[in-house]
Parts: structure tokens; sequence; C-alpha cells
């Protein structure tokens, strides 16, 4: 059985398009438009991985890994940030909350993959 | 990617989302502008052209992301508080905001690339005026996409190897009686994931598997560090993994590896050095730990952990409706399926006796049918707000241009109207709000003078009314001169110069081809574009753009546009052996004439006593040249409300029944036909022409006469 994967993100195109490479390389994909709703996919899809926005409306990506890392079923769940953002801080408040890895956008398809399978054997 | 369909698709939504986040940048800075620096203002404003740039990079819009990086650098220390949201700052970023609406037309549309040099100083000033770093962080979101260093993982790690380097670091090397001497300096890596590697997801088997995928092997596990089972946490690193791998690997594939491992752990990557093995080094403590806050390190974490319930509970309590975004032509497509299944509906109606109907329940269809048709047409509906959250800015352009102090009120923007509506109204309104500053506010020493407030004001209201939307601009300004309206309309041969017109035809010229009362053609209102084209626009649109105007106080456009483009509700009405549709919400009462009811005021007019009331009485018939030859009383009067003429009897030969018709468009393939809104296709097969009541309720002379009755 191919990964499964939860994408969160509040852009309909970012979706679209990480839709789109994931499963062009084999992944399963399933999203979410924002931190509240990628809460509520978490449970109903138990996902391999999650990959998070940061900057969304109503419950941002630092506190939807939070509350992912929350729940004892998830803990061991790998949570990689795709984000714009590159600073230091933000990065280093990523981990604080639980991520388990960065990846700044925009990405590349092909290391997008590579990036998953480090954290999703 | 498969395929570039399917990138193009999903890039056209991603410029649909670039839209949506101009509007909302613009409506945040516009709050900013009048004094709203609260934060969710800001905020929202930040996310937007945040997200434009998060696109703008996955689809290689690389003018586009650089600016849009530059500019959210400021709103970003804005946002924090490093920097005041000003007057001018804010007047700054709405600049910015202009060039960032350039960029995305250039990265959607071509042509010239925008010029932002000075507006890239700009930025970079207010940035520099914080204290901030200003160039140094653009130049890490160049166009190209970043180095490949950079693009994955968390810096610290970089950060790690980067500083070991200068210091010729020493290469650990245990055990290396079974690698076979290090032929050509071969690479040896020390990797002692810590607690904090554990945690978080992060499986550091998967690294050691990816060193070996390299061709790596395990040389030595250090396991000294291992506790016994009683003491064991399972959740923590004690173990330390040397591997040795080819030296053909590139130093940049194996860091790669430990993109994501925590950065406390022990990573340690160095070149074999013949007879450099110092196997002490295998229990030199040497941890790593460089956090960007190492006051607050990763090890506690997992002891830490942040019961997530509170943080979940509170947004999941005002859960909105979740949505989905659906292409606009499958809802066209839904639309027409919808207006054939009324057609279809009609039809039956028709063939079947009234017990046929009850027996083959038609009524109940009828009834889910018509809930499907709101429910569909419900869809495409949109708040008006989306048409004017662009005047805020326009007008504040305008006062700039001017000098002219405009204040603008706005009412009615939850109105909800069909999205084509709301796409078309943009230009006309546009040029109704430069019209209403540029000639209908006067300076500010003219209304001074005038006895008015400094302040102009505007006020931009919609509302609806029936089947029609109706859209006001209304200035308090000087009004329309209505001697040099006429004037000017005979210098221009558009009224003969003995013509007797109403005031109202005369404010009415203002919209004739041709026609422009500026003394000299100014910057905002001369364009080229007349008020002419506001109204073609409005009635290709199957509206009408009224002028109200009272002189010394102000001028009224009000555009009555249709709630739906699609179904009407519509009244069958039989003149000769003709039939036509009435739409229905505009249809008060229908009255059978008694003998005397109806009487003629001059050889052209008539009207109908009605309880005491005199109302005007058109014979549609004749209008379209049908011939119509009955009394009065052997015909119908309608009693129709008209946005332009109020109550007006329009008399028919006689009424067939009431339908819901789908509106077909003449206009594909007719020039457009002063009365006629369109024409639909009957129960039975037929066609049917839809009258337009504001259209015909006009007084058959100066209006129909200026624009040329096709018909």
């Amino acid at each position: 059985m191919s990964k499964l994967i939860l994408t969160v993100d509040d852009s309909a195109s970012m979706r679209m398009l990480l839709k789109a490479s994931l499963t062009a390389q084999g992944f399963r994909i399933e999203s979410a438009d924002d931190g509240v709703h990628g809460f509520e996919r978490m449970h109903e899809v138990k996902p391999d991985l999650l990959i998070t926005d940061i900057n969304m409306p109503r419950m941002d990506g630092f506190e939807l890994i939070e509350a992912v890392r929350g729940v004892p079923e998830f803990r061991g769940t790998p949570i990689l940030v795709l984000s714009t953002e590159f600073s230091d801080d933000k990065k280093a408040r990523a981990r604080e909350a639980g991520a388990t890895g960065w990846i700044t956008k925009p990405f590349e398809a092909s290391k997008l993959g590579a990036a998953i399978r480090r954290v999703c054997p | 990617m498969s395929g570039g369909d399917e990138l193009d698709e999903i890039q056209a939504i991603f410029f649909e989302e670039c839209a949506e986040g101009l509007a909302t940048a613009e409506a945040g800075l516009s709050a900013m502008a009048s004094g709203d620096t609260s934060s969710d203002v800001i905020a929202g404003v930040f996310r937007a052209v945040h997200s434009i740039k998060g696109g703008s990079g996955a689809f290689g819009h690389g003018a586009l992301q650089a600016f849009s990086h530059r500019f959210e650098n400021v709103l970003d220390e804005v946002r924090a508080g490093h920097i005041a949201a000003s007057a001018d700052v804010t007047r700054i970023m709405l600049n910015a905001f202009d060039i960032l609406s350039d960029h995305v037309a250039f990265a959607q549309t071509g042509g010239s690339a925008p010029e932002d040099a000075a507006m890239l100083e700009q930025l970079d000033a207010v940035l520099a005026a914080k204290g901030a770093p200003a160039a140094e962080p653009a130049a890490e979101c160049a166009p190209a996409p970043a180095a490949d260093a950079d693009e994955f993982g968390f810096t610290p790690v970089m950060a790690v190897i980067e500083e070991f380097d200068p210091f010729g670091f020493e290469p650990v090397t245990v055990d290396l009686e079974d690698l076979t001497a290090t032929e050509l300096r071969g690479w040896t890596v020390r990797f002692g994931p810590s607690r904090a590697a554990l945690a978080n997801g992060g499986e550091p088997m998967l690294v050691i598997r990816e060193l070996e995928d390299m061709g790596g092997t395990v040389t030595h596990v250090d396991t000294s560090r291992l506790p016994g089972l009683r003491d064991l946490d399972p959740e923590d690193g004690y173990l330390v993994w040397t591997v040795g791998l080819p030296a053909s690997v590139e130093e940049q594939a194996i860091r790669d590896c430990f993109d994501f491992v925590a950065p406390d752990s022990l990573i340690e990557i160095g070149r074999d050095e013949a007879g450099a093995s110092e196997p002490a080094a295998v229990d030199m403590p040497v941890t790593v730990a460089v956090s960007a806050e190492p006051e607050r390190p990763a090890l506690t974490l997992v002891a830490d952990n942040v019961p997530a319930a509170p943080v979940a509970e509170k947004p999941r309590a005002e859960a909105p409706a979740q949505t989905i975004r659906v292409d606009l032509g499958k809802l066209d497509q839904l639309l027409n399926l919808v207006g054939e299944l009324v057609i279809r509906g009609s039809i039956l109606s028709d063939r079947l006796s009234p017990a046929d109907q009850e027996r083959v329940e038609l009524p109940e269809l009828s009834r889910l049918t018509r809930q499907i048709q709101d429910n569909v047409m419900s869809l495409r509906a949109q708040p008006i707000r989306h048409a004017f959250s662009r005047v805020p800015r326009m007008l504040r352009d305008l006062m700039g241009e001017t000098g002219k102090q405009v204040l603008l009120e706005t009412t009615g923007e939850m109105t909800e109207v069909d999205k084509g509506v709301i796409e078309k109204i943009g230009d006309p309104l546009t040029h109704m709000i430069r019209n209403a500053v540029d000639h209908g506010i006067e300076s500010t020493e003219e209304r001074i003078a005038a006895g008015k407030s400094a302040e102009g004001t505007i006020r931009l209201s919609a509302e609806q009314k029936g089947a029609r939307i109706i859209v006001r601009v209304a200035d308090d300004g000087r009004g329309i001169n209505r001697e040099r309206v006429r004037a000017k309309a005979v210098e221009r041969g558009i009224i003969a110069s003995d013509a007797q017109l109403s005031d109202e035809e005369i404010d009415g010229l203002i919209c004739a081809p041709g026609f422009s009362t500026a003394e000299s053609i100014s910057n905002i209102s001369g364009r080229g574009v007349g008020m002419d084209v506001v109204r073609s626009n409005v009635e290709a649109l199957g509206g009408r753009l009224e002028i109200h105007s009272v002189p010394g106080q102000g001028t009224t456009f009000s555009m009555a546009l249709p709630l739906t483009l699609a179904i009407l509700d519509g009244m069958i009405v039989r003149l000769g052996k003709q039939r036509f549709v009435l739409p229905l919400a505009n249809v008060i009462e229908t009255v059978q004439p008694a003998p005397g009811q109806v009487r003629a005021t001059s050889p052209t007019s008539e009207v109908i006593e009605l309880r005491g009331n005199y109302l005007p009485v058109r014979r549609i018939g004749e209008m379209f040249g049908l011939p119509c030859g009955n009394q009065p009383e052997d015909c119908l009067v309608i009693i129709v409300e008209s946005e332009v003429a109020g109550h007006v009897g329009l008399m028919v030969d006689t009424i067939d029944n009431r339908r819901e018709v789908v509106i077909k468009s003449l206009e594909d393939n007719l020039h457009p036909i002063r009365g006629l809104g369109g024409a639909t296709v009957l129960g039975d097969g037929s066609i049917a022409l839809i009258l337009d009541i504001d259209a015909l309720v006009v007084p058959a002379s100066s209006k129909f006469a200026l624009k040329g009755m096709a018909a």
C-alpha cells in the first residue's frame, strides 16, 4: 500500500500542485485547507505523513503541529513543514512544536519526494 | 506533474487566489489607512501577500515572487510590531500594493514587467528605519530556486557542519581494519541521534538506511552509553553509529540525509585520513547543540508535550462551513441543464391534463425543480462587496489627483448578486465614481463658499428590489448643470437646438454617445470612456442606468441590475398572434378595464383610472408595430412597477398563464432591441420574446428617439 499523506495548505492551487506532484510519485494524497480542518482530517485519515503550511487562517501550522503531537496516536507521525518562510526562529518554533522537518517553498517535485522518503519509510 | 493542462488549470486557480488575495490586501490596507491597525487587519494583509509569494514561486513567476517577498518582509515587521503602521508606512504599502497588482497582472498576461526598483528602495528604507537588514533577506529569496543546501531541512544542521569545517575537522575512524585501508579517502560519518531526534516522528534508522543505500556500511555502533534495561528510556538516544561511505559519494548528499535530524544530535562527517584514526574521539562528548533558541533545548520537548485539546477545541467551536472550489464553467453547465429541466417541466404540464399532472406527481416534480434552480442560482451568487472593495483605493487616488476631499459611505455590500454581474459592473462602477469625483463633487473652496461641508460625500449602496439589484452612486456635489449639458448636446448635434426636453431627458444626455461636458479633458474622466459606454455596459447586462440630479445638491446614478442572468418567473401574455413574457416580479395587478376607465389624454397617450389614481397606459402592441385594433375594454391592462416610471399600465390582448422561463440572449445573434430583454422557448416549443418593462414604460418620445429603436 502506498503511503498516505495529508497536506494542509490554505491555497487551493498549492494543494492541487502538491497532489499532482506527489500522486505522480506514487503517494496517496488527502488534503485540508486550514489547521482546524487539518486536525479533523488527521483523525479521519490517519496519514503516514503530515505536510503542513505555516501561515493559514484560523489555526496556523505551528498550532496544528502542537495539536497533532498532543494526540498520543500521532506522536510518531512524521510532520513536514512546507512553507515560504525560512527564518531560523520559525524553523526552531516548528521544531519545538514537534515538526520533523522543514521544506522551503517553492519545491521541486523530485526533491520533495526524496525528503518525504527521508522521514516516511 | 501529469500533463500541462493540469498545471494550467492549477495555475488558473492560483491567479484566482491572487485576485482574492489582492482584494483582501487592499481592503486591509485601506482599513489601515483609515486608522484601523488592529492585528487582525495587518495579519490578513500579511497572509494575503504571503500566499501570493508562495504560489508565485511554485509557478515560476520570479519577478512576482521577488517583489512580494520584499513587500512581505515589511509586512512581517509591521505585524510583529517592530515597525509602526504609521500613515507614511501605510501609504508606502498602498503604493507597493499597486506594484504588486501590476506584478500579478504581468505574471498572468505578460506584457512589460512593472518598474519596481523605486518601490523596492522605499520598502527597504522602511525596513532600514527599523534597523533590520534590508536587502539581505531579499537576496535569499531570489527568483531562482534556492541553493540545494537551503532547499530542505533545518538550517541549524547546516550551521553545525559549516562551523566545524574551519576548525579542520578531525575524522574519527574506529576499527577500520575491515575497511580496506581507505583507498581514496572515503567518508566516515558518526551519527548519535539525540532524544529529540527520536521525538517529533523522527526515525534515525531511516538515516542509516539512506546512508547504506548510498553504499555506506555501518562499521561500529557505540553502545557504551546504553544503560541497563531497568533504566532504559526507549525514547532516548543512546547509540552512536559510525558509517563508512565510498569516496565517490558527494558530501552534500551525505549532509542531505541529516536534513531532518534534530539539531542537538551528534553528526560528524569527515574524510578518512590514513593514520589519523583517533579512537579516543569516540568517547568525546561532542554533542553539537546549535539551536536558534538554545535556552529552550529540544531535549525537554517530549516531556513537556503541550496538551493540545484546548488549542484544537477553540477554533473548532466556531467551525464555519467547509468550502470547495468549483470551476465556473461547470456551474454554468449545471445552470443550463436546470434551465432545460424547467423547459421540460413546462412541456409536460402543457401536455398533461390537470388530473394526469396530479397522477404523475408533476407538482412535486416542479417544486423540486424549483428548489434545484434556487440552489444553483445561489451557488453563483456572491456578495457585491467583491465589486465594491476596489472603490476606496480608487477614491484615494482620485483625491490625490484632484485635491478634493471625499468621504465614502458604503451600504448593502453583503447584497448577493450573480458572479457574472459582479464581474461586469466593475468598469461601470469605476467610471461612475470617477465621474462623481471629477464632475460632481466641487473643490473644497467651492463647497465652503456654497455653505457645504468641506468634505464631499459619495454614497455607494446596493439593495435588492424584487428581481433586481439596485446599485447607486450618489454624490452631494453640484448636480448636473443642465444649461451647459443642453448647450453641449446642441453643439455636438445630439439634439436639435429647439428640442423640448424635460430635466430628466437633459440629464440623460450625458449618457449619449459622443458627449463630454468636461471643459478641459481631465486626467480622470476624460479617458476616452464616456458615460455612454457605462450605459451600454449596464444595458448589456440586462440592466438600466438612471440619473437623478438636483442642482446644488448632487447627482445619483442608479444601476438596476438583474439578480440572475438565467431564469425568469414570467407571465405569458398575448399581443395579436404573438406571445410575450412579462417578468412577474414587475407585475402588480391585472385589470379588466370597464368602458371609460381608459381614457386618451392626447392623441398619443392614455391613462387608466384606478381607485382614484390615474396611471399612464401603454399599448405594447403598437410599440412593436403589431396590429391592435381592440377597444380597451376587450383588452387587459397589466399594472407593472417600473424602476423609471413607477406604476404603469401595459395593455395586452390576453394572459395565457404564469411560467418560469429560461432566458436566452438575443444579443449573441441580434443587435440589442430596446423593449426586449431576450427570448425563451415555451412548453409547446414555440418561441416567445421577453419584454423589458423599464424600456417599455419610458415615454415613447425622446429616449427612444435618442438611441433609436431597432424594433
